[in-house]
């Protein structure tokens, strides 16, 4: 059996705000396998971030987490203490975020930040400057980048947005790790580089035989890099199947919705097609957050909330159309 | 980037050059005539007229403003009206003593405002927060001499532990004169117990000058730090297992000083400012106070020597700043910065 890398259980994330509780995660399922490649597609602020964000607990201090568990290499990331936690961030996840021009210091070369993470990556030998120099100047050189001695004096000012992200993933990628998160790399990129960005990033992990959580906007890049896809609504991982598979036969009313949406994809937010708005994190409905919207929405819909069922191998779905005595 | 300098001095230069002119009006075209103020009401008008003449006074204004600028920038400033020596003796006696408090409220200035304004950011939230925040209100609220009378009743009186007047105790003898500044001219003569004498006389009026600016930086510290710790790039380095106190004080600290420093060069002219009356208050000899009281005699020749000094003070104050803020900040270093 392939050994599973993150898992993350029934997880609940909630912001203290002005008007009280956000509740933004409601029981979050996902597992990513060592060497597999995942995406997280779902329009904008239905919490990809904060489901990943989580897995390296660095949420906002105003978010708490009251029930879940993310399993990592499977020890609890929740339970951790600083030492083990910061073991799991210097060697077994990575991320890299959606804004190049805010993800690097502004103040620090390439060079010096480059080498303060390959530094404390716990790798043996990185206590030598040689060594962390030479690491660096082969992460970038892994990443096509031209020209790495130069890139690692300047400073992030001095770099297009693409050649930012592309230090990123040379960052993200000089020492060792288990996981890669990648919370949509390419938004921010011109369109003529997002492409190349990508193909790195792909190349780059499959190379390193490490997994990878893909968040994307874009069913067209989430086909391309990932083997497997999580549609996400309103905190919820509403189904999650092997990518051809589901481009084939979305089972979900919102995955079935998306899909039929996606021409329009390319011209404004991806939820456009479907009628309604994403629901309310201060006062979410009771049962299926998606009952408001759904098409196909039954009483029990609104009074319960749907687990998530094996309908097919590696595909679930979270819809009481597919509950054994409730559907097809 | 030596464009860059070269562009900044010249500005530097346009702006003392305005402060010159400045200087000049208040000292000429002012109500009163120099040339009777300096021989007094009884003198007769023909001797005054010859004064006059001579002091290039029947010339026209612009005239008169190149004669005095040239003299100026000799260092020839006239003589004061109650010394009656020289206006530039009285600075080069008066002024190393102003700049021993302002050196000293700077170093306590800077070293408290950060290390309020750190821990501020670092327990956000937290009761110290809010002691640091009133501590900062207080600050800004209550002006110097407030602070420097409250210092003096409570360090002087009630537990006399400093000393509440003067630059040294009576009885001591000054150090002899190589820099002015007495702490220093005690220590290079090698005597110590001058120094520390010297240097307790410093501390009350120096700290009373410094509870704006530490507020102030403070506030600021805290400000961007708080802001900048939102950002991705403190998220990312957290996410790398960084340790935090490696975050805190480097990649932290770093980008959020750009703008307390900005800042320090008005503090430090807040110094400047609250030295005219708190001088005053501990009968301190420097520089301020003697610029307080030309003020009082309508002294203009000693008026124009004390703000030309300390233009040129601020001026270098500046310079300090603009070169430790590119230091700081690869933008302004290389690009010369956005403004
Ligand atoms: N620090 C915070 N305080 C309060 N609410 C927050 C905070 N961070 C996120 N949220 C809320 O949580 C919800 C999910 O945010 P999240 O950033 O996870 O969305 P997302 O799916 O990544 O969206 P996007 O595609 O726009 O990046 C949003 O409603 C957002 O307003
Ligand atoms: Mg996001």
């Amino acid at each position: 059996m392939t050994q599973t890398i993150v898992d993350i259980r029934d997880l609940y994330v909630q912001y203290r705000t002005f008007d009280g509780q956000a509740k933004v995660l409601n029981g979050v399922n996902l597992t990513v396998k060592k060497g597999e490649k995942v995406s997280i597609v779902g329009e904008t602020a239905c919490g990809k971030t904060t489901t990943v964000k989580s897995i390296l607990r660095i949420l906002a201090p105003q978010a708490s987490i009251p029930r879940g568990e993310i399993l990592f290499n499977g020890s609890d990331v929740l339970k951790m203490g600083y030492s083990e936690l910061n073991k799991l961030r210097s060697s077994g996840a990575s991320m890299i975020f959606q804004d190049p021009t805010m993800s690097l210091n502004p103040v620090f070369t390439i060079g010096e930040q480059m080498e303060a993470v390959i530094r404390y990556s716990g790798q043996s030998g990185v206590e030598q400057k040689s060594v962390r120099h030479e690491l660096a100047v082969k992460a970038l050189e892994e990443t096509a980048m031209p020209d790495p001695e130069r890139i690692l004096q300047s400073y992030p000012f001095q770099l297009s947005g693409g050649m930012r992200q592309r230090v990123c993933i040379a960052l993200s990628l000089a020492t060792p790790r288990d996981l890669v998160i990648a919370d949509e790399p390419t938004t921010n990129l011109d369109v003529t580089i997002q492409d190349q960005v990508l193909k790195i990033l792909k190349q780059r992990v499959e190379a390193k035989g490490c997994s990878l959580i893909l968040i994307t906007h874009s069913f067209g890049v989430a086909r391309e890099t990932t083997d497997r896809i999580y549609v996400m609504y309103a905190g919820n991982m509403v189904e999650t199947a092997p990518t051809q598979e589901l481009f084939r036969e979305p089972l979900h009313p919102y995955s079935r919705a998306l899909m039929s949406c996606i021409p329009r994809l390319s011209g404004g937010g991806m939820a456009e097609g479907i009628p309604g708005r994403l629901s309310n994190y201060h006062n979410p409905p009771k049962g299926c957050r998606f009952a408001p919207r759904c098409p196909e929405a039954m009483p029990r819909c609104h009074e319960e909330k749907p687990e998530s069922i094996d309908v097919g191998r590696e595909h679930q779905v979270a819809c009481f159309l597919y509950d054994k005595d409730g559907g097809k | 980037m030596i464009l860059t300098w070269l562009k900044r001095l010249g500005t530097y230069l346009f702006v003392l050059l305005g402060l010159s002119v400045l200087i000049f009006i208040i000292s000429r075209v002012a109500p009163g005539d120099p040339a009777r103020i300096a021989l007094g009401p009884r003198a007769p008008e023909s001797v005054v007229q010859a004064l006059r003449e001579k002091m290039n006074l029947d010339k026209p204004y612009v005239v008169q403003y190149f004669l005095w600028l040239n003299d100026a920038i000799r260092l020839d400033l006239g003589d004061s009206l109650q010394s009656r020596r020289p206006v530039i003796e009285d600075i080069k006696e008066y002024l190393p003593a102003t700049l021993e408090i302002v050196i000293i409220a700077g170093i306590w200035m800077i070293a408290w405002g950060l290390l309020l304004g750190i821990l501020a950011a670092k327990f956000t939230g937290t009761w110290l927060d809010g002691v640091i925040r009133v501590f900062s209100y207080l600050g800004v609220v209550a002006p110097a001499f407030v602070w420097s009378i409250i210092l003096m009743l409570v360090f002087a009186y009630v537990i006399p532990v400093f000393p509440s007047s003067g630059r040294i105790s009576l009885g001591m003898a000054p150090p002899p004169r190589v820099t002015g500044m007495y702490t220093i001219d005690y220590l290079l003569a090698g005597n110590f117990a001058g120094f520390k004498d010297a240097f307790v006389h410093l501390i009350l009026p120096a700290i009373g000058l410094t509870f704006g600016g530490i507020a102030q930086s403070a506030r600021i510290t805290r400000g961007t730090m708080v802001e900048n710790s939102r950002k991705d790039y403190i998220l990312a380095e957290r996410a790398y297992g960084i340790p935090e106190r490696k975050m805190l004080f480097k990649y932290l600290l770093k980008p959020s000083l750009i703008p307390t420093v900005s800042v320090t060069s008005l503090d430090i002219a807040s110094i400047f400012g609250g030295a005219f009356l708190v001088e005053q208050l501990y009968n301190y000899p420097g520089l301020a106070r003697y610029g307080m009281q030309a003020v009082l005699n309508k002294d203009l020749n000693a008026i124009a020597g004390v703000a030309m000094v300390l233009g040129c003070v601020f001026m270098i104050v500046n310079i300090i700043i603009d070169i430790i803020v590119a230091r700081l900040d690869p933008r302004v270093r290389m690009l010369g910065g956005e403004n």
